[in-house]
C-alpha cells in the first residue's frame, strides 16, 4: 500500500510527463501540495467548507426557526445561555438559528455576484485584448471609467433606484465589480495573443470567437478565479453594508448586515444582538481572504513573492 | 545634454510635444470619466420606478396638470436633450431641491461636506503616520514578529465590517469606559458657542479660543477618526511593505551597502524614497475610500456629514439629494483617483519616458 502511494507520487511529480493528462495532474498536484503546506490557507479553506456545510444543512443545524417570532413576553432579548447559544433578538428569535440561516444569504450573494461579474469581465477583457485597436481602446476606456467609480456609493444609488432587496443588491454589486476582472483577463490575453499555438489555430482557420472562447479564455480563468476569491470578502462586506443601511435583504430575512442594524438599537444593554452577526461576517470574510491568498501563492508563486 | 545644439533643441521640442500630448490625453480621460459618472447617475435617475411627475402632483391630478408639469420638468423632450440639460445643470452645481430639507441640494452638501472632510482627513493622517513606518519595518524584518502583526492588522482590516467595528468601539470606549464622547460631532451645549468659519470644527474652535469646545469636538472626533485610521493603516502598511520589499531587492541597495552606507540611511533615505512614488497613489486611494466609506461610518456615529446626508435621503426616497450626493462623492473619488495617477507620472521619471 505504501509502495503504491509512492509510485503515484513519483508519477505525479515526474519531470517528464508522458501524456497531457499526467502533465496536467502533475501541475495540479504541485499546486495542491503548495496549498496544503500553507496552514493559513488551509484554515481559510476549512472556514469556507464549514460555511458551505452550514448553509446546506441549515434546517438540521438550527434549533429554532429563523423568521417566526418567539414569545415576546418571555423570549425577548435573552442573554446567551445553553438554550439560546447566542441569545435572542428583540422579536424573541434565536440569534444562532438566524445566523445559521443567514449563511445561505451570504453564499447566495457571493456566488451570484461571482457568476455575473466574472464572465462579464472575462468576456470584455479577452475580446479587448485579442481584438486590439479601437475595440480595445473603447472597451478599456469604459473599464477605466467604471474602475474609477466609487463602488459602494454607486451600488447604493443603484439600489435606491431599483428598490431595496437582496437581488437588487446583488445586481448593484455585480455592476460595479467586473472591471478588475476585465483588466486581468486583458493582460493575460495580451501575453497569449501572439503565442505560437494561437497562430497555429488561426492558420487552421479558427474564427476569432472560437479562439477566444476555446483557446484564450481557459488560460485566463485561473487568474480571474484568484482575484474573485480575493474579492469575495469585499463583496460580503459591501452586501452587509447595504443590508445595514436597510437596502439589502428586507426583514424578517436573517441577513447578517440587517441583523447588525436591528441590534444597533439595543447595543448598549444587549450587545450580543449586534455582536454575533458581525463576528460571523468577520469569520467568513477572513476565510475568503485566507483562501484567496493561499490560492494565489499556490497557483501563481511568482506574483505571491511580494 | 548639450544645450544650444540643434539636436538638443529638437529633442526638447519633441519632449514638450510629448508632455502636451500627455496633458491633453489626461484631460480627455478626466472629461470622459466625469461624463461616464453623469451618464450613470442620469440612467439611475431615469429608471426609478416612481414617476417624478406623479410624485409632485399626486395620482389624482387631471391630465392637463400632469402634462404641464411634465413639460416644466422637461420630461417631454427627447432623451439626449434631457441628458444635455442634465449635464449642464450638474456642471453648474444644480442638483435640484431636496424634498427633505427643501433647500437646494448643493447648499445642503456644502453645509455637510466639511464634517466628512475633517473625519476622512484625520483618518488618513493617522493611517499614514502609523502605516508607513509599520510597513517599512515589516519589510526590513521580514518574517519577524512585527511582520506577522502587520499581516494580522491587514487581514482584520480587510475582513471586518467597518460599521460593526464602529458600533463595538462605541460600546466599549464610550458606553463602558467613557473615554470618548458619544455619537455626533459636538455636544449641543457648545453648538452655538462656535461660529462656523471653515466648517472644520477642530479649526473653528481653536481659532476662536474656545478650548472647552475644542476638547469636546476632539472627544467626538477621535473614535471615528481612529477607526478610519485603522482601516487606512491596514491598507497603507500592507502596500508599503510590498513596495519596500521590491526596492530592497534592487541593485542600487546592494551598491549602497557595498559603499558602506549605514542600514538606516539605505532604508529611510534611499529605498523609502523610491517606494514613496507608488505610495502617494496608495494614500490618495485610501483617502478616496474613506470618503466613500463615510456612508457607513457616519451612519454609525451619527456624524452629520455627506455620508449621513445620503443615507438619510435614501430612507426618505429623496432622489435629488441621493444623486447629488453620489455625484459629489463620485467626483471627489474620481478626482483623487486621477490625481494620484497624474502624481505617479510626475514623480516617477521612468513613466515619462514613453
Amino acid at each position: 500500500m505504501k509502495n503504491d502511494a509512492q509510485t503515484w507520487r513519483e508519477w505525479l511529480t515526474s519531470e517528464r510527463p508522458a501524456s497531457r493528462r499526467q502533465a496536467r495532474l502533475g501541475r495540479a498536484y504541485a499546486a495542491w501540495s503548495r496549498f496544503v503546506d500553507n496552514r493559513l490557507a488551509m484554515a481559510g479553506l476549512f472556514i469556507i467548507l464549514a460555511l458551505l456545510l452550514v448553509a446546506i444543512f441549515a434546517d438540521v443545524i438550527a434549533p429554532y426557526s429563523a423568521v417566526t417570532d418567539g414569545d415576546l413576553r418571555t423570549a425577548r432579548l435573552l442573554p446567551p445561555s445553553a438554550e439560546h447559544w447566542f441569545g435572542t433578538d428583540d422579536q424573541g428569535r434565536d440569534i444562532f438559528a438566524r445566523l445559521v440561516h443567514g449563511s445561505r444569504i451570504t453564499l447566495f450573494v457571493v456566488v451570484l455576484v461571482a457568476v455575473i461579474a466574472a464572465p462579464v469581465g472575462l468576456l470584455i477583457g479577452t475580446v479587448s485584448g485579442y481584438a486590439g485597436g479601437w475595440i480595445d481602446a473603447v472597451l478599456m476606456r469604459i473599464t477605466d471609467i467604471f474602475l474609477a467609480f466609487p463602488r459602494l456609493v454607486l451600488a447604493l444609488a443603484f439600489v435606491a433606484a431599483l428598490g431595496p432587496g437582496i437581488v437588487n443588491a446583488v445586481i448593484a454589486i455585480a455592476i460595479t465589480s467586473w472591471p478588475p476582472y476585465a483588466r486581468i483577463a486583458r493582460a493575460e490575453t495580451l501575453t497569449l495573443r501572439h503565442a505560437d499555438y494561437i497562430n497555429a489555430v488561426r492558420l487552421m482557420g479558427a474564427s476569432p470567437a472560437r479562439i477566444i472562447a476555446r483557446h484564450i479564455t481557459p488560460l485566463c480563468v485561473s487568474s480571474v478565479i484568484i482575484r474573485v476569491t480575493l474579492d469575495m470578502a469585499g463583496i460580503i462586506l459591501t452586501a452587509a453594508g447595504l443590508g445595514f443601511l436597510g437596502l439589502g435583504a428586507q426583514p424578517p430575512s436573517p441577513e447578517w448586515g440587517a441583523m447588525i442594524a436591528s441590534g444597533r438599537r439595543f447595543v448598549l444593554d444587549q450587545w450580543w444582538v449586534a455582536a454575533a452577526p458581525g463576528v460571523a461576517i468577520f469569520i467568513v470574510s477572513l476565510g475568503f481572504n485566507l483562501l484567496g491568498d493561499g490560492l494565489r501563492e499556490a497557483l501563481d508563486p511568482k506574483a505571491a513573492g511580494q | 545634454m548639450a544645450p544650444g545644439t540643434a539636436r538638443a533643441g529638437g529633442r526638447r521640442r519633441a519632449r514638450l510635444q510629448a508632455t502636451a500630448m500627455a496633458i491633453v490625453r489626461f484631460l480627455v480621460v478626466v472629461a470622459l470619466t466625469y461624463l461616464g459618472l453623469l451618464a450613470v447617475t442620469f440612467f439611475i435617475g431615469r429608471v426609478i420606478p416612481v414617476d417624478p411627475v406623479l410624485a409632485i402632483v399626486g395620482d389624482r391630478a387631471p391630465t392637463h396638470v400632469v402634462e404641464r408639469v411634465r413639460e416644466e420638468l422637461g420630461l417631454n423632450l427627447p432623451l439626449y436633450q434631457q441628458f444635455l440639460i442634465y449635464i449642464g445643470k450638474a456642471l453648474s452645481g444644480d442638483f435640484g431641491t431636496s424634498v427633505l430639507t427643501s433647500n437646494p441640494v448643493m447648499a445642503d452638501i456644502r453645509r455637510v461636506f466639511p464634517a466628512t472632510l475633517e473625519l476622512a482627513t484625520l483618518g488618513t493622517l493617522i493611517g499614514t503616520v502609523l502605516g508607513v513606518p509599520l510597513g517599512v519595518l515589516a519589510a526590513v524584518r521580514r518574517g519577524s514578529f512585527l511582520d506577522q502583526i502587520v499581516r494580522v492588522i491587514g487581514l482584520v482590516g480587510y475582513s471586518v465590517p467597518i460599521f460593526w467595528l464602529g458600533l463595538m468601539a462605541l460600546l466599549v470606549f464610550y458606553a463602558r469606559l467613557g473615554w470618548v464622547e458619544g455619537p455626533g460631532r459636538i455636544d449641543v451645549v457648545y453648538e452655538y458657542t462656535v461660529t462656523p468659519l471653515t466648517g472644520i470644527l477642530l479649526i473653528d474652535t481653536a481659532m476662536q479660543g474656545e478650548w472647552e469646545a475644542f476638547r469636546n469636538v476632539f472627544g467626538h472626533l477621535i473614535l471615528p477618526a481612529s477607526l478610519l485610521g485603522y482601516f487606512s493603516m491596514a491598507y497603507i502598511s500592507r502596500m508599503t511593505r510590498s513596495f519596500m520589499l521590491t526596492e530592497l531587492g534592487q541593485e542600487y541597495v546592494v551598491a549602497a551597502r557595498a559603499k558602506g552606507l549605514s542600514e538606516g540611511k539605505i532604508i529611510w533615505r534611499h529605498a523609502l524614497r523610491n517606494a514613496l512614488v507608488p505610495l502617494v497613489t496608495v494614500i490618495a486611494l485610501s483617502y478616496a475610500t474613506l470618503l466613500e466609506g463615510s456612508v457607513l461610518t457616519e451612519t454609525v456615529f451619527s456624524w452629520p456629514g455627506l455620508g449621513l446626508y445620503i443615507t438619510d435621503s435614501l430612507q426618505n426616497a429623496d432622489m435629488n439629494a441621493v444623486l447629488g450626493g453620489t455625484i459629489v462623492v463620485g467626483s471627489v473619488f474620481i478626482g483623487l483617483n486621477l490625481l494620484s495617477d497624474l502624481l505617479y507620472r510626475v514623480l516617477d521619471p521612468r513613466t515619462r519616458a514613453r
